[in-house]
């Protein structure tokens, strides 16, 4: 197989010599950028990185690793769009396994990237079933901040950081209001003067200069300084603060649009107030993550320019800023013009990434139903890899397989928006990822649950 | 035991003012008075439907058949003739063409808290735990159900689903009791509740009770008292059974009644079947040995994360496993989930079901039951089809709520509880077409009127949209 598969290559650009060259071959093969599966594909990466990917031919060096990947399909790695994932290994009553929670002094100068364990058993269940990075928020605790989120990889390796600090995480809608005192109107105050202490602070800030060395420009791709290392801190403030010093200055990026405010709200009224945000703080790099009722205020989402990462499948009433949930959401939305992508939005985000791709599916399903909308399948699938990266300006390093894009690539054993296919190779920066887990060893030990001359606990 | 001459006048007109105890004047003191064991019967009727054939479709039986291009014929509420395309129409039939499309028996959801934790999630509507003490065998799920919870119609309309367990939640060692209900909409639970479907006892064990209780310095606060408050319990309910058999063989004074009791005597009794929610194979062991000592027997384990460690054991005491495809790590006692669970208990021989415990997943059972069956076949284990892993949606919930008589398999002279699948239900891509429940159509995906809407959804944004 490999030997015709190299014969048909054609003699094309010719590619340095490199041992780590892997040229995967036959497979079906989605970009991740909204098109179309192409039938018997080809994805080659390099030095942790896409060369080309596609219905393509070129010559490869001859030291190429060729996987034949006939009858598979192979896509960029799932991103999921808004998760816990590093954050908490046990849910609950287990001390010390969860770092979700923000019920100490601070709230917007936290920051997930100190608490993220490459360690914990969901990054590496997830990693197995295909999810190679992931958008990480912390959870509110006494505040409508929660912190500082981050993007990660799922690596079998002790750096999972792709961006720390890369949003600062809000709420908005109800469970704003719960944090506020009790209602929106509060929330709305708490923000607006958060972001006013922010400013005081923030005109002690140094400018944000470009390097000159033709690398962008900071506020065009918005890369955070630790504020821990910031020399804001001993600026002068006014009295009536309700801010720490550390929670203001960590505000001050936002507020310059230099790193993008991630606003949890569902409600259609809600997402028109964080929507009227953009006209009160220009700056603001704006994404909101929930939206169950987008599809009533879709067109004036549209015209915002706002991405979107929803819960897909949202169709109960769970809570009175739902009403109007229905799986027809995200196709509604999509369909008036939304970049829209998918997230885990209290639905196992610390858990289930791995379901995004069902979820994904059941969008395409929606297709068939009489009335209701769905989303295409190549749609469907840039929801859960180059939307959500695109969404926090990451779309040039992650999430699809155009040249250039770090080699997060899986190889399935079907179709991936279905369920019950499996991820069968990862490759996260052009790396192979082991795919055991918890989970593949205890399915070795009691596969066979006959007695043997041992107990179980010598099966490893 | 407090002296029953006391009370035996007033207990004795309380059960008249019910209006269903049989009731014998006091200068008859040896004949006994009978307990009205359903106070709350099920008004349920169906509601009309016609002669219908199915052709041409691709039929999950339910146990474990599947018929390719298959015919399927019902009227009156009943599955008349199931077979293949030789099957002939009876005269006046209305025939729908099954080409391309998949015929189940509506799917069971043996372990659902619709109605008594409906949307919105608000703690008005919050009724699933009496979380007031950790024995409450006398408390029951159907005195929580709203019917006009939102979810029902979602359960309906995208997961198929035409019967469900509606259980008290998991505080409580002993939750009260369930309810089996039609998933036909209802002005009361009445209206819902399946006709003959026997109760279940809902308990629990570990950390769920120990967690809720021990924060209140209130027994159980560890394993070993979640186990020796249970015995106690039991052991209260044998003497309890003793003293009623022995009034009823002997008559005398009455026993004093304890709804508590007359639950767990119930369950003693093989009325009512325990539902046991029980992660871990050490505690399912602990809770089967714990029956054996009270002669009772546990029907099933719910959240059986653990179910594939021993799978002999449950296969040899005839217990039902009822489990998630993959949830995982939630909890210490899911830490050990794997996706293997489902097809292992299958391919151990013991009695396999999939749940869902969420409003959520309630619509996507056939969708748990495809991951399931794909990782077992990718695992190696032999035997498994989609029409095995049909029987873990409908066959064997119906076996466990006992209503595998009535319903769960495409059977002639079963009620006719069918789904039309618009593509295979093990695909991420298909939804249920039209929806059944004894013969009636419930569902039509082509026809908003044939689409449930809840009066909490009235005159609300989306009031009627598609779900």
């Amino acid at each position: 197989m490999t030997l015709r598969v190299l014969a048909s290559l054609l003699l094309a650009a010719a590619m340095p010599a490199a041992a780590d060259t892997i040229a995967i071959t036959g497979g079906t093969v989605a970009l991740g950028d909204g098109s179309e599966p192409i039938p018997n594909g080809m994805v080659v990466i390099r030095d942790g990185r896409v060369v080309a990917a596609g219905d393509i031919r070129m010559k490869l060096p001859a030291d190429t690793k060729v996987i034949d990947a006939t009858g598979k399909w192979v896509t960029p790695g799932i991103v999921a769009g808004f998760s816990g994932l590093g954050l908490s290994d046990v849910g609950f009553s287990a001390e010390g396994a969860n770092d979700q929670g923000s019920d100490g002094p601070f709230n917007a100068a936290i920051d997930v990237s100190r608490a993220i364990n490459p360690m914990h058993t969901p990054v590496a269940v997830n990693r197995a079933d295909g999810v190679t990075r992931a958008v990480v928020a912390p959870s509110a605790g006494k505040s409508i901040f929660a912190g500082q989120g981050a993007i990660i990889d799922t690596g079998a390796d002790m750096d999972p950081i792709t961006a720390a600090r890369k949003f600062q995480f809000v709420e908005l809608g109800q469970d704003g209001a719960q944090k506020a005192g009790g209602s929106r109107s509060s929330a709305h105050v708490l923000f607006r003067d958060a972001l006013r202490e922010a400013a005081v602070l923030g005109h002690y800030s140094q400018p944000v200069t470009s390097s000159g060395r033709g690398e962008p420009d900071e506020r065009e791709r918005p890369v955070v300084r630790n504020p821990n290392e910031s020399r804001i801190y001993s600026a002068p403030r006014p009295q009536d603060v309700l801010l720490t010093r550390f929670d203001a200055a960590a505000l001050v990026p936002v507020l310059q649009g230099r790193q993008y405010l991630l606003v949890h709200a569902e409600r259609a009224s809600d997402i028109l107030q964080v929507i009227d945000l953009k006209r009160e703080f220009p700056s603001l790099k704006i994404v909101i993550v929930g939206a169950s009722e987008g599809w009533l205020v879709a067109d004036k989402i549209a015209r915002s320019a706002i991405p979107v990462i929803a819960s897909a499948l949202n169709d109960l009433p769970a809570s009175f800023e739902q009403i109007a949930a229905t799986q027809s959401n995200v196709g509604r939305m999509r369909a008036a013009g939304v970049n829209v992508s998918i997230g885990m939005i209290g639905d196992n985000e610390t858990h289930n990434l791995f379901m995004e791709r069902q979820y994904a599916g059941n969008l395409v399903g929606l297709l068939k139903v009489p009335g209701a909308t769905g989303v295409s399948w190549g749609d469907a699938l840039a929801m859960i890899t180059s939307r959500p990266a695109e969404a926090f300006g990451m779309g040039s390093e992650i999430g699809s397989l155009a040249p250039g894009r770090r080699a997060d690539v899986v190889i399935w054993s079907g179709d991936p928006l279905e369920a019950s296919s499996a991820a069968e190779h990862v490759y996260i920066d052009g790396v192979e990822q082991p795919l055991q887990t918890h989970q593949t060893r205890l399915l070795q030990r009691y596969r066979n649950l006959s007695r043997t001359d041992l107990p179980k606990a010598y099966v490893h | 035991m407090v002296s029953n001459k006391a009370l035996f006048a007033a207990v004795g007109s309380a059960l008249l003012v019910s209006g269903c105890a049989s009731f014998e004047p006091a200068d008859k003191p040896e004949a006994a008075i009978h307990i009205n064991e359903d106070p709350f019967p099920s008004t349920y009727a169906r509601y009309p439907g016609v002669l219908t054939v199915i052709r041409h479709a691709t039929v999950f039986t339910g146990d474990g058949q599947q018929i390719n291009d298959g015919t399927i014929v019902f009227s009156d509420g009943v599955i008349r003739a199931v077979g293949g395309p030789d099957l002939a129409s009876p005269a006046g039939a209305m025939e729908i063409d099954g080409t391309g499309k998949f015929v189940t028996p509506g799917i069971i959801d043996i372990h659902s808290h619709l109605g008594d934790y409906p949307s919105p999630g608000v703690s008005a509507n919050s009724d699933g735990n009496e979380a007031t003490d950790p024995v409450t065998p006398q408390v029951w799920a159907e005195h929580s159900v709203w019917p006009q919870d939102p979810g029902f119609s979602r359960a309906l309309v995208n997961g198929g689903v035409t019967t469900m367990q509606i259980l008290p939640g998991s505080a409580n060692l002993f939750g009260g009791r369930s309810v089996v209900l039609k998933n036909v909409p209802g002005r009361t639970v009445q209206e819902m509740k399946f006709p003959g479907a026997p109760y279940g006892l809902k308990m629990a064990c570990g950390e769920n009770p120990k967690r809720v209780y021990g924060s209140h310095d209130h027994m159980p606060q560890t394993r070993m008292g979640n186990i020796a408050l249970a015995r106690e319990t039991w052991a209260k309910a044998v003497e309890y059974k003793r003293k009623w058999d022995h009034y009823y063989a002997k008559g005398g004074d009455m026993p004093e009644r304890d709804l508590a009791m007359d639950t767990l005597k119930g369950v003693l009794e093989g009325k009512i079947l325990v539902q046991n929610h029980c992660y871990r194979a050490d505690e399912m062991a602990n809770m089967i040995d714990m029956s054996k000592e009270f002669g009772y027997h546990v029907t099933a384990f719910h959240h059986a994360v653990e179910a594939y460690k021993i799978a002999d054991l449950l296969r040899d005491n005839d217990i039902c496993a009822v489990m998630w495809a993959d949830w995982y790590g939630f909890k210490m006692e899911a830490y050990d989930a794997i996706k293997e669970n489902i097809p292992l208990v299958q391919n151990a021989g013991a009695c396999t079901i999939v749940h869902s415990d969420d409003p959520n997943y309630i619509q996507r059972l056939n969708q748990e039951a495809a991951k399931a069956l794909a990782d077992g076949i990718r695992a190696g284990i032999p035997n498994l089809s989609e029409a095995v892993a049909w029987e873990w949606l409908t066959r064997n919930p119906a076996k466990a709520l006992g209503i595998l008589d009535k319903t769960g398999t495409l059977t002639a002279g079963k009620g006719a509880d069918v789904v039309l699948w618009n593509g295979d239900p093990f695909s991420d891509y298909s939804r249920p077409e039209r929806v059944w429940i004894d013969g009636a159509e419930m569902y039509d995906a082509h026809n908003p009127k044939k689409r449930p809407v809840s009066d909490f959804e009235l005159g609300q944004p989306g009031e009627g949209d598609v779900k």
